[in-house]
C-alpha cells in the first residue's frame, strides 16, 4: 500500500503529532496538580510572630503555625541540666540539646508526635517531658524520644529572635 | 428601561496599556494609581479581597518586599481575641487583607449620606465598559445643564446612569503629590488609578496574556501537524476529507 | 456489536476478556464502521465529549475551593482567582466552557435537524440526547447561581419562580426548591450538590446516546442506508479519531481565544456585584444560550402561559421524529424542508436577540412573532411538508452515483 519514500516522511509527521500531543497533555495536567498545592494566600501566613514576655519558668504554651501545634517551653535550670546531661548513646535518635535550642532557656519545637501526628501531652511520661496519648510514646526535657514507637525526636521549626522578647516561626 | 440606552453617553475610549493579546501594566502607573486609591479613595472606598502583599507579587505593582511590608505596617489591624479574650490593633503584616474604611456596609451606608461607596476590588469587572466606565465617570463631572434638578449632596456626572452622583468629584488638580514626580493632572491621576483598578480586579492578567500567547502559539503547531497527518492518513480513501 | 468476533492475541488477554469483555469493546470502538462522508458537522460529537470531560474535571477541582455559603461564595470564586494555583485559568475554562459546550450542543442539534438524524431508526439517540441537552440546561443555571453574584440570585429568584405560576401546589413547591421563603443558603447549598451530581447523569446518558448510535450506526449527509463494514466505510480509527481531532483542536483555539484573551466577555458584569436581596439589577438577563427559551417565556402576557410554553418549546423537539414524517433523512433533498430550516435558524437567533432586549414595544412584538413560529414549524409546517413535499432523487450508495427514484 506504502511506497517506501512516503513513509519516512509520513513517521516523522506522526511521531511529531504524537509528541506535539503528549507535550500538551502534560502542560494541561500541571495546573490540576498544582491547584492542589498551598495557595499564595497559604504560603504568605507561613511566618507568626510569638511574644514570650507572659511565660514563666516551667511554663509553656502552644501556638499555632501552619495548622500545627508549636510548643515553646521556658525551661528551668534542673529541666535543662536534665536534658544536657543525657548520654547520646541512650538516644534512639541522638541530638545534643545544644542542637535543639537557640537559647537554653527556650525550647521551640512542632508539638508533634512523629510517630502518626498526634499531639504528645507535656509534663507526662517517664522523662519529665512529653507523652503521645496515642500510642505511648515518651518524650525527655529536650522533646527527644526516649521510649516507644516514635523513630525521631520531635521537630524543631525554623525560627529566630527576632528581640529578647519575640521569636518569628517559619 | 426604554430610556435607559437614550441616556447612556459614548465612554471615552482610552488606549491602555493592558489592552489586547499581550497587554502588560504599566508599572509605575500602578504604583501611582495605589497612591491616588490610599490618598483619594481608600477614606469611603473599601478593597477587602486585596491583601498588600498582593502589591509586590508579579503582575502588579511590583513594590519591593521592604516597600511591601512598610505600607502594611503603616496599617492599623483588629486582631484577637488576644488570651485575655479582647481585640486590639496591631501594625499590619504583608498577609493581612487591606483594612477597610467602614466596619461594615450599613457604617459606610451611614456615613455617606445613604450611598454605600462600593467595594472596588472587582470594581472594573463589575461595570459595563469596564476601565474606560470608570475613567469617563473620574472625568464625567460637569456643571448640569439648565433646569436640570440636584438635591444637595447629589452631583452631576455625564456617564453616571441617570447623570447623578452622590460621590463629589474625587479628583483635583495636584490633589496627590506624585513620588516619581510625574504631574499629578485630573486626566493623568483618573488613568493611573484606573490602571490600579484593572489590576487590583484581574490580578493575573499579564500572566493570562503570557499564557495565552503560549499556548496559541502551541495549538497552531499541533493543529498543523495533525491535519498533514490528516491528510496522509485519509489520503488511502478516495473521499476528500 | 455486529462486527466480527474479536479474539486477543495473549493469553492473558483471552482469560481477562473472557471475565470483563472491555477489549472486545475497544475493539468494537476502533473499527467501527463509519460512513466516509461525514463531514465536519459530525466532529462535534467528539467535540462535546470533550467539553463534557473538560467541564468535569475542572469542575471537580474547583469544588475543592469553592465554599457554598451565602457569606462566603463570591469570595470564594474570587479567592480561586486571586490566591490558588492557576486558579484563575481554571476557573475561567470552566465558565466559557459552559458557552462552549453550549455552542457546541446547539451545532450538534441544528446538524441532526438538517441531515435528519432524528428520523428511525435513531428516535431514541436523539431523546437521549435532548435528556442530556435539558439536564445540561439544568447544570449550567446551577453553576451560575453558584459565585452568588447580583445575576446569580436574581437568576435563581426569576428561574425557580416559574414554578410559582403551577396552579395550587405552586407555592408550595417554590419553597420546597428554596429550602425556605426566598433564595438563600440552604438553596446554594442544594444548587451546588446538584451542580456536581447532574453532570454525572449527564456522562452515564452520553454513555446511552452512544450505546444507541452505535446499535443502526451514523447516519451522513446523504441520509442513506449503509451496508457495514463496506466501501461506503472507514473504520473508527485512524479515519475518524485523526478528524475528530483536528476539528477538537481547532474548536480548543477558539476556547482558548475566550479563555486568555477575553474572558468575561460572555459573562454579565453585574455577576461581579455579590448577591443583594434588596436590590434587582435593572436588566436581568439569563446566559446567552438561554436566551430564546427567555424570549419565549415573556412573549406571553400571563404567568402560567408564559411557563407553559417555554416548556413546551423543550418538550417539543423530543416529539420531533413523529412530527416530521418525511422518509427522506437529508435537508440536501428536500428542497422545501432545507428553505424552512433556515427559516427556523433565523427565528431561533431572532428569539435569541430578543430574549436579550427589553421586553416592550417592538421588541416584544418581534418576540412573539419568533415564538409563534417556532411553534407553527414545529406543528404545522413540519407535518405538512411530510406530505406534500417533492423530494429529489437519492444515491444508492455513498459512491454511487446511481440514483433511486
Amino acid at each position: 500500500m506504502d511506497e517506501k519514500p512516503k513513509k519516512s516522511k509520513r513517521d516523522f509527521l506522526f511521531t511529531a503529532s504524537y509528541t506535539l500531543g503528549a507535550v500538551g497533555i502534560g502542560a494541561t495536567i500541571w495546573p490540576l496538580i498544582d491547584q492542589m498545592n498551598p495557595d499564595t494566600s497559604v504560603k504568605a501566613l507561613a511566618t507568626t510572630e510569638v511574644d514570650l514576655t507572659q511565660i514563666e519558668p516551667g511554663n509553656s504554651i502552644t501556638v499555632l503555625w501552619r495548622g500545627k501545634p508549636v510548643f515553646i517551653k521556658r525551661r528551668t535550670q534542673s529541666e535543662i541540666e536534665e536534658a544536657e546531661s543525657v548520654n547520646l548513646t541512650e538516644l534512639p535518635h541522638p541530638e545534643k540539646d545544644q542542637d535543639r535550642v537557640k537559647k537554653k532557656e527556650w525550647l521551640v519545637m512542632l508539638g508533634v508526635c512523629t510517630h502518626l501526628g498526634c499531639v504528645p501531652l507535656s509534663d507526662k511520661g517517664e522523662y519529665n517531658g512529653w507523652f503521645c496519648p496515642c500510642h505511648g510514646s515518651h518524650y525527655d526535657t529536650s522533646g527527644r524520644i526516649r521510649k516507644g514507637p516514635a523513630p525521631t525526636n520531635m521537630e524543631i521549626p525554623k525560627y529566630e529572635f527576632v528581640n529578647n522578647n519575640t521569636i518569628k516561626i517559619g | 428601561m426604554s430610556s435607559l440606552s437614550a441616556e447612556e453617553k459614548k465612554l471615552i475610549e482610552v488606549d491602555w496599556s493592558f489592552k489586547g493579546v499581550a497587554g502588560k501594566f504599566d508599572r509605575s502607573s500602578l504604583q501611582r494609581g495605589y497612591q491616588v486609591y490610599t490618598e483619594v479613595c481608600a477614606s469611603c472606598h473599601s478593597m477587602n479581597l486585596l491583601s498588600y502583599r498582593n502589591l509586590g507579587e508579579n503582575g502588579g505593582p511590583e513594590f519591593s518586599i521592604d516597600q511591601v511590608k512598610a505600607i502594611a505596617s503603616a496599617a492599623e489591624v483588629m486582631d484577637g481575641p488576644d488570651s485575655q479574650g479582647e481585640m486590639f490593633t496591631r501594625p499590619g503584616r504583608p498577609s493581612d487583607k487591606f483594612v477597610s474604611p467602614y466596619p461594615n456596609v450599613e457604617a459606610a451606608t451611614a456615613a455617606n449620606g445613604g450611598a454605600y461607596p462600593p467595594d472596588m476590588s472587582v470594581l472594573v469587572k463589575a461595570r459595563k465598559g469596564g476601565s474606560n466606565y470608570i475613567y469617563s465617570v473620574l472625568m464625567g463631572y460637569e456643571d448640569p445643564p439648565v433646569g436640570f434638578q440636584l438635591d444637595d449632596g447629589v452631583y452631576y456626572n455625564k456617564y453616571m446612569h441617570g447623570n447623578k452622583i452622590k460621590m463629589s468629584n474625587p479628583l483635583s488638580e495636584g490633589i496627590v503629590d506624585y513620588a516619581d514626580g510625574t504631574n499629578a493632572s485630573e486626566e493623568q491621576m483618573a488613568k493611573d488609578v484606573t490602571t490600579f483598578l484593572t489590576w487590583a480586579a484581574e490580578p493575573h492578567l499579564e500572566q493570562r496574556h503570557k499564557m495565552g500567547v503560549k499556548v496559541l502559539i502551541f495549538l497552531i503547531i499541533l493543529t498543523t501537524l495533525v491535519y498533514f497527518s490528516m491528510r496522509r492518513l485519509w489520503s488511502r480513501i478516495d473521499t476528500e476529507v | 456489536m455486529s462486527e466480527k468476533t474479536y479474539v486477543p492475541s495473549t493469553k492473558f488477554g483471552k482469560w481477562f476478556n473472557d471475565r470483563l469483555p472491555l477489549l472486545s469493546l475497544s475493539a468494537h470502538l476502533m473499527e467501527y464502521p463509519t460512513p466516509k462522508n461525514l463531514n465536519y458537522w459530525w466532529t462535534f460529537g467528539g467535540i462535546l465529549t470533550f467539553c463534557l470531560a473538560s467541564q468535569i474535571v475542572t469542575g471537580i477541582v474547583l469544588g475543592m475551593h469553592y465554599i457554598a455559603h451565602t457569606d462566603m461564595a463570591f469570595n470564594s470564586i474570587e479567592h480561586i482567582m486571586r490566591d490558588v494555583n492557576y486558579g484563575w485559568l481554571l476557573r475561567y475554562i470552566h465558565s466559557n466552557g459552559a458557552s462552549m459546550f453550549f455552542l457546541a450542543v446547539y451545532i450538534h442539534i441544528f446538524r441532526s435537524l438538517f441531515y435528519g438524524s432524528y428520523k428511525s431508526p435513531r428516535e431514541i439517540i436523539w431523546i437521549l440526547g435532548m435528556m442530556i441537552y435539558l439536564l445540561m440546561m439544568a447544570t449550567a443555571f446551577m453553576g451560575y447561581v453558584l459565585p452568588w453574584g447580583q445575576m446569580s440570585f436574581w437568576g435563581a429568584t426569576v428561574i425557580t419562580n416559574l414554578f410559582s405560576a403551577i396552579p395550587l401546589i405552586g407555592d408550595s413547591i417554590t419553597t420546597w426548591l428554596w429550602g425556605g421563603y426566598s433564595v438563600d443558603n440552604p438553596t446554594l447549598t442544594r444548587f451546588f450538590s446538584l451542580h456536581y451530581l447532574l453532570p454525572f447523569m449527564i456522562l452515564g446518558l452520553v454513555v446511552l446516546h452512544i450505546w444507541a448510535l452505535h446499535v443502526p450506526g451514523n447516519n451522513n449527509p446523504i441520509g442513506i442506508d449503509i451496508k457495514k463494514p463496506s466501501k461506503d466505510t472507514v473504520p473508527f480509527h485512524p479515519y475518524i479519531t485523526i478528524k475528530d481531532l483536528f476539528a477538537l483542536l481547532i474548536f480548543v483555539i477558539i476556547f482558548a481565544g475566550f479563555v486568555f484573551f477575553s474572558p468575561n466577555i460572555l459573562g454579565h458584569p453585574d455577576n461581579y456585584i455579590p448577591a443583594n436581596p434588596l436590590i434587582t439589577p435593572t436588566h436581568i438577563v439569563p446566559e446567552w444560550y438561554l436566551l430564546p427559551f427567555y424570549a419565549i417565556l415573556r412573549s406571553v402576557p400571563d404567568k402560567l402561559g408564559g411557563v407553559i410554553l417555554l416548556f413546551a418549546s423543550i418538550f417539543i423537539l423530543f416529539a420531533l421524529p413523529w412530527l416530521d414524517r418525511s422518509k427522506v433523512r437529508s435537508a440536501i433533498f428536500r428542497p422545501l424542508y432545507r428553505q424552512f430550516f433556515w427559516i427556523l435558524m433565523i427565528d431561533v437567533f431572532v428569539l435569541g436577540y430578543m430574549g436579550a432586549m427589553p421586553a416592550e414595544g417592538t421588541y416584544l412584538l418581534i418576540a412573539r412573532i419568533a415564538t409563534a413560529y417556532y411553534f407553527v414549524h414545529f406543528l404545522v409546517v413540519l407535518p405538512i411538508l411530510s406530505s406534500v413535499e417533492k423530494t429529489e432523487p437519492i444515491p444508492l450508495g455513498i459512491s454511487d452515483p446511481v440514483l433511486k427514484t
